[in-house]
C-alpha cells in the first residue's frame, strides 16, 4: 500500500511538467501579443512596449521563460506577477480558489446527497413509476443547458418570489451560495443519480446478494452494506473526477451569479493571454485531479475487498 | 407577470419624482423626509476590476478612468459644448499657441495635506514621459519640447534625459509649458488624466502609488479589495469648483452586465454604467425616467485596409467605390433594430459633442441611397474581385451588425460581403497591427480631448497613431498640418470643419454611427448625469435619505 502511494505521487512529477509545458507553450502559440494588447485600439510607441515586455522578461527566448517560471515555482512558490496590473499571481489565485472551492464543496455536497439518494429508490424500485418519474426527472436536466437552468432559478426565486438575491455579492455569503451550487451541481447529479440507479439494479440481481438474503440478514443490513457497498465503484469514479470539472468547469455559473472564482479567472487570462497565470490556474487544476484520482483508487480497497495494493 | 411588475416599477418612478418636486422648494425644512437629500450619502457604481494599477499615466480604460475621474483634478475640464473650464488652473493663457503659461488656484492640496504646487505638476509629466517608467499614455507629452530626450522613439533606446526642456516652473503657482510647434487645442488636451499632478510621496514608491493613489481630486482614496470594490469617500478640503454633493463612492464590482442590471432592480447597485443587450429592449420600461440615453463623443466606423492587395493592386482604390459602399449601407434601419436604438446613425467623422461638431460632415456620403451606390461603384471601376470582407472581433457584440452591414450592401450594390470573425480582440488587434486585413475592418474611436481635430489629424494623418489602415495622401496631409499650427483654437477647429467636408473625396474611412450611452440608475439617487467618455459624473450625485 504505502509502497503503491510512493510509486503513484512520483508518478505526478512528470505530468506536473508535462501538462506546464504544454500549456506554457499552447498559450505562447495563440496569435495575440498581451504587452501590445494593454493598449487596445489606441496602441503605444514601440519604445514602450519594449521597455514593458523587457520588464517582464517577455523579450527571453521561450525556453528560458519556461526555465524561469519553473524555477520560481519551485524553488520559492512564486507565480509570478500578472502582465496586465503587475499583481502577484498568488495572490490572484488565493482570492480565487477559496470562492471556488467553497461553491464546488456545497455542489458537491449537493450531488452527493440528492443524487445517490434519488439513485437509491430509483434503484430499488426499479419499473415502477418512482423509477419512472426519477428518470424523466434527471433527463429534463440533463437536457437544460446550464445558463438556462440558471436564469430559471433567478426568474423564479430572485425576482418572483424574493427569497433570494439574484446575485452572489462581493461577500460572499455561504447562503448566497446555495442557489448557484444547485444549478452547478444539477447536471452530475443526474448523472450519480442514474449511475446509482443501473449500478444497484443489476446488483440487486447478483449471487451475493442472493446468499445475504437467503442467511436471513435483516432488509437494512443487506441494502446498507452488501449492496451499497458494491454498487458505489462506479459512483465514486464519477464523483472524483467530476470534482476537478467542478472547480474548473464552472464559467458559465459563475458569470451568471457574479461569482469571481477560478472560471472567470481562466476565461480573463486566456483572453487577456495572461500566460504564467493560466499555467498557475492549471497546474494547481491538474493537481487538484492528481490527488482525487488517487484517493478515488485508494477508495476502490476499501468498498471492494477484492482489490489489493502492492 | 413582467408587465405587472414594470407598471409597479413605473409608478415608483412617478412617485419619487412628485417627492422630488414637491420638497424642491422649502429644502431646509424637510429634512427628515423621504426624498430629502443626505451630502454625505454614499452611493454605489457598477464597475469591472480595472485592468491596470491606478496611475495616472497608465489608466486608459474606462474601468480605471472611472475611478481616476474622482480621484485626481486636472487643471481644466471641457463643459458639454467643448468649450474649457479651469479646475485646478486660474488661468491657461497663450499668445501663440506655442508657449503656454498655466497659474495654478492657491491653496489647493493633496489628500495627503501637502500643498499643490508647479512642480507637482511638471515633475508628474516628467515622471509619465519617461520611457524608463513604460507609462502607457507617455505620447501625450509628444508635443512638448525635449520630449524625444526623454522618451526616444525606437525600441530599446535609453533616455538621455529625465526632464523635459519646454517645462519651466517661475514660481510656486505658475509654470511655462513650451511646444515644439504650435498646437491651438492643446489647451483642451490638458484635461486628460495623464496631465493631473502626483504628490511628492508618490515618487519614493510608485507601485503602492498605483495601489493607494493620493490624489487632488474631489475624492480621496479609501480602499481597494481587488475584483470585490473600491471606495473613495469626499474630500472635506477640496478646493475646486466641482465639490461632490455626495459622501463617497463604492464602486462594486460585477462580472457582467446582466448581473448588475438584475442588482439595479433589487436594490443593490445605484448607478450603471451600461445596459447589458439582453436588457436593452425592456430597460426602458422598467427603469421609467431613471433609464438613460444620450449620446457621447465616440464613433463606429469601418475602416479600410490601404495596405491589403485588393485596393492597391493593380492601382491605387478610387474613393468613389468607397463612397458607394458607404451610401449602400442602411444606418436607421440597422442601429434601429440590430443594435436596438443604442447607436444613432452618423452623418460625418467627427462624433457630437466635440468642439466643431458639423451636421452632415460627410458632406451625404451617409445616406442610404441604393441607386447612387451602385452608380458610384461602376463609376469607381468596380470593387476589384467584386467581394469585400470586414474584419471584427467575435467577442465583442459586433457579429450581428457586421452581418446587417454585409446584407445592406449585398443588397444594394450585389458586391459580396462576408463578415471575417477573429475570436477575440487580441487576434483581431494583431492581424491589424502586423497589416494582415484583407479587406476592411471595423475600428471606432472615443474622443480624446473635445476637438474635431482629435478625430481628424490623430486618425487621418499619415503615420498617426490611429491610422493602421495606412491611409496616406500628400494633399490631405499639408491640409491637416496647416490647421495643426493654426494660430488660434477657432481657426483650428474652423479649418478642420472644411477638412471633415472634403474627407468624402478621399473617403479614409466610412463612418457608421455615434456611441450612445444606455445606462440606468436607482430610486435612491437623483442628480444622474453622464459626461462625454461615458461615465456617469460622480460629484453631481445627490443621495436621499
Amino acid at each position: 500500500m504505502g509502497r503503491y502511494v510512493a510509486r503513484r505521487l512520483l508518478q505526478m512529477i512528470p505530468v506536473f511538467l508535462g501538462t506546464t509545458l504544454l500549456i506554457f507553450l499552447m498559450v505562447y502559440s495563440l496569435p495575440g501579443d498581451p504587452v501590445a494588447g494593454m493598449f487596445g485600439d489606441k496602441g503605444a510607441d514601440p519604445a514602450t512596449l519594449a521597455k514593458i515586455r523587457h520588464d517582464l522578461g517577455l523579450d527571453l527566448p521561450l525556453w528560458q521563460q519556461y526555465w524561469n517560471y519553473m524555477t520560481d515555482i519551485i524553488l520559492h512558490f512564486d507565480f509570478g506577477t500578472q502582465i496586465r496590473n503587475g499583481r502577484p499571481i498568488t495572490e490572484v489565485l488565493g482570492e480565487a480558489f477559496p470562492v471556488t472551492l467553497q461553491l464546488a464543496a456545497l455542489a458537491f455536497a449537493f450531488e452527493l446527497v440528492f443524487g445517490i439518494g434519488l439513485g437509491i429508490i430509483a434503484g430499488l424500485k426499479a419499473g415502477r413509476l418512482a423509477d419512472n418519474a426519477i428518470l424523466i426527472f434527471t433527463l429534463l436536466i440533463i437536457s437544460i443547458p446550464v445558463f438556462v437552468l440558471g436564469f430559471i432559478i433567478k426568474m423564479v426565486f430572485a425576482f418572483e418570489l424574493g427569497w433570494i438575491e439574484p446575485n452572489v455579492s462581493n461577500d460572499q455569503l455561504v447562503s448566497e451560495m446555495i442557489a448557484p451550487a444547485i444549478v452547478l451541481g444539477g447536471l452530475s447529479l443526474a448523472y450519480v443519480a442514474r449511475l446509482t440507479r443501473t449500478s444497484m439494479a443489476e446488483n440487486l440481481r447478483a449471487d451475493y446478494m442472493r446468499t445475504a438474503v437467503a442467511k436471513g440478514l435483516p432488509r437494512r443490513r443487506v441494502i446498507g452494506v452488501h449492496l451499497m457497498r458494491n454498487s458505489m465503484i462506479p459512483v465514486v469514479t464519477f464523483l472524483g473526477t467530476d470534482i476537478g470539472a467542478l472547480m474548473g468547469g464552472a464559467v458559465v455559473t459563475e458569470r451568471i451569479f457574479n461569482i469571481k472564482g477560478v472560471g472567470g479567472l481562466i476565461a480573463e487570462s486566456i483572453t487577456r493571454r495572461e500566460g504564467s497565470t493560466l499555467v498557475g490556474l492549471v497546474t494547481i487544476l491538474v493537481i487538484i485531479y492528481l490527488v482525487t484520482s488517487l484517493l478515488i483508487d485508494l477508495l476502490y480497497a476499501v468498498l471492494d475487498p477484492r482489490i489489493r495494493y502492492a | 407577470m413582467r408587465g405587472a411588475k414594470s407598471a409597479k416599477w413605473v409608478t415608483g418612478a412617478i412617485i419619487v419624482a412628485l417627492a422630488a418636486t414637491a420638497c424642491g422648494g422649502g429644502k431646509s425644512d424637510s429634512g427628515d423626509a423621504k426624498g430629502a437629500v443626505d451630502p454625505n450619502g454614499i452611493f454605489s457604481v457598477e464597475l469591472g476590476e480595472p485592468e491596470k494599477p491606478l496611475l495616472t499615466g497608465d489608466t486608459m480604460e474606462s474601468n480605471g478612468s472611472a475611478v481616476m475621474a474622482g480621484l485626481f483634478s486636472t487643471l481644466v475640464d471641457y463643459k458639454a459644448d467643448g468649450s474649457l473650464e479651469m479646475i485646478n488652473a486660474e488661468s491657461v493663457t497663450t499668445t501663440d499657441s506655442k508657449t503656454w503659461t498655466v497659474k495654478l488656484k492657491p491653496g489647493w492640496t493633496f489628500h495627503d495635506g501637502t500643498p499643490v504646487t508647479s512642480k507637482s505638476y511638471v515633475d508628474a509629466w516628467n515622471w509619465n514621459a519617461n520611457v524608463k517608467n513604460a507609462q502607457g499614455l507617455s505620447s501625450w507629452f509628444a508635443d512638448i519640447k525635449g520630449y524625444d530626450k526623454v522618451h526616444p522613439e525606437a525600441e530599446g533606446a535609453k533616455p538621455t534625459a529625465d526632464k523635459m526642456d519646454g517645462l519651466t516652473v517661475v514660481d510656486e503657482t505658475t509654470f511655462k509649458i513650451e511646444l515644439t510647434k504650435a498646437v491651438p487645442y492643446f489647451g483642451h488636451k490638458l484635461a486628460y488624466i495623464v496631465f493631473a499632478p502626483l504628490a511628492e510621496s508618490f515618487y519614493k514608491d510608485p507601485v503602492a502609488g498605483g495601489q493607494k493613489p493620493v490624489g487632488n481630486g474631489p475624492y480621496k482614496f479609501k480602499s481597494w479589495d481587488h475584483k470585490k470594490k473600491i471606495e473613495i469617500t469626499r474630500y472635506d478640503a477640496y478646493k475646486g469648483p466641482n465639490k461632490a454633493k455626495n459622501g463617497g463612492v463604492v464602486f462594486k464590482n460585477y462580472t457582467t452586465l446582466e448581473a448588475a442590471y438584475e442588482d439595479l432592480k433589487s436594490g443593490n447597485v445605484d448607478v450603471l454604467r451600461q445596459i447589458a443587450p439582453k436588457d436593452l429592449p425592456v430597460y426602458r420600461q422598467d427603469l421609467g425616467d431613471r433609464a438613460v440615453d444620450q449620446p457621447y463623443s465616440a464613433i463606429q466606423t469601418i475602416a479600410v485596409a490601404f495596405y491589403a492587395d485588393q485596393w492597391k493592386k493593380p492601382k491605387a482604390i478610387d474613393p468613389k467605390v468607397i463612397q458607394g459602399l458607404s451610401m449602400a449601407i442602411d444606418r436607421a434601419t440597422i442601429t434601429k433594430t440590430v443594435l436596438q436604438g443604442t447607436r444613432e446613425p452618423a452623418t460625418g467623422w467627427v462624433a457630437k459633442g466635440v468642439l466643431g461638431f458639423q451636421e452632415d460632415g460627410g458632406a451625404g456620403v451617409t445616406k442610404f441611397d441604393p441607386a447612387k451606390a451602385k452608380e458610384l461603384i461602376k463609376a469607381g471601376g468596380g470593387v476589384p474581385g467584386n467581394k469585400i470582407s470586414i474584419q471584427f472581433n467575435a467577442d465583442g457584440g459586433h457579429k450581428e451588425w457586421v452581418d446587417a452591414v454585409c446584407n445592406s450592401i449585398q443588397q444594394a450594390t450585389d458586391v459580396q460581403c462576408v463578415g471575417d470573425g477573429k475570436p477575440d480582440f487580441q487576434a483581431d488587434l494583431t492581424a491589424r497591427k502586423t497589416k494582415q486585413v484583407k479587406s476592411l475592418y471595423r475600428s471606432g474611436w472615443v474622443l480624446d480631448y473635445p476637438v474635431n481635430a482629435n478625430f481628424v489629424s490623430d486618425l487621418f494623418r499619415t503615420g498617426a497613431a490611429g491610422n493602421q489602415g495606412d491611409f496616406s495622401n500628400k494633399e490631405l496631409d499639408a491640409k491637416i498640418a496647416k490647421a495643426d499650427s493654426a494660430a488660434t483654437l477657432d481657426e483650428s477647429v474652423k479649418q478642420f470643419q472644411a477638412i471633415e467636408k472634403d474627407l468624402v473625396n478621399y473617403m479614409p474611412s466610412i463612418p457608421l454611427w455615434y456611441y450612445k450611452v444606455n445606462a440606468g440608475y436607482s430610486e435612491k439617487v437623483s442628480g444622474v448625469a453622464y459626461g462625454q467618455d461615458g461615465d456617469p459624473i460622480l460629484t453631481g450625485v445627490e443621495v436621499k435619505k
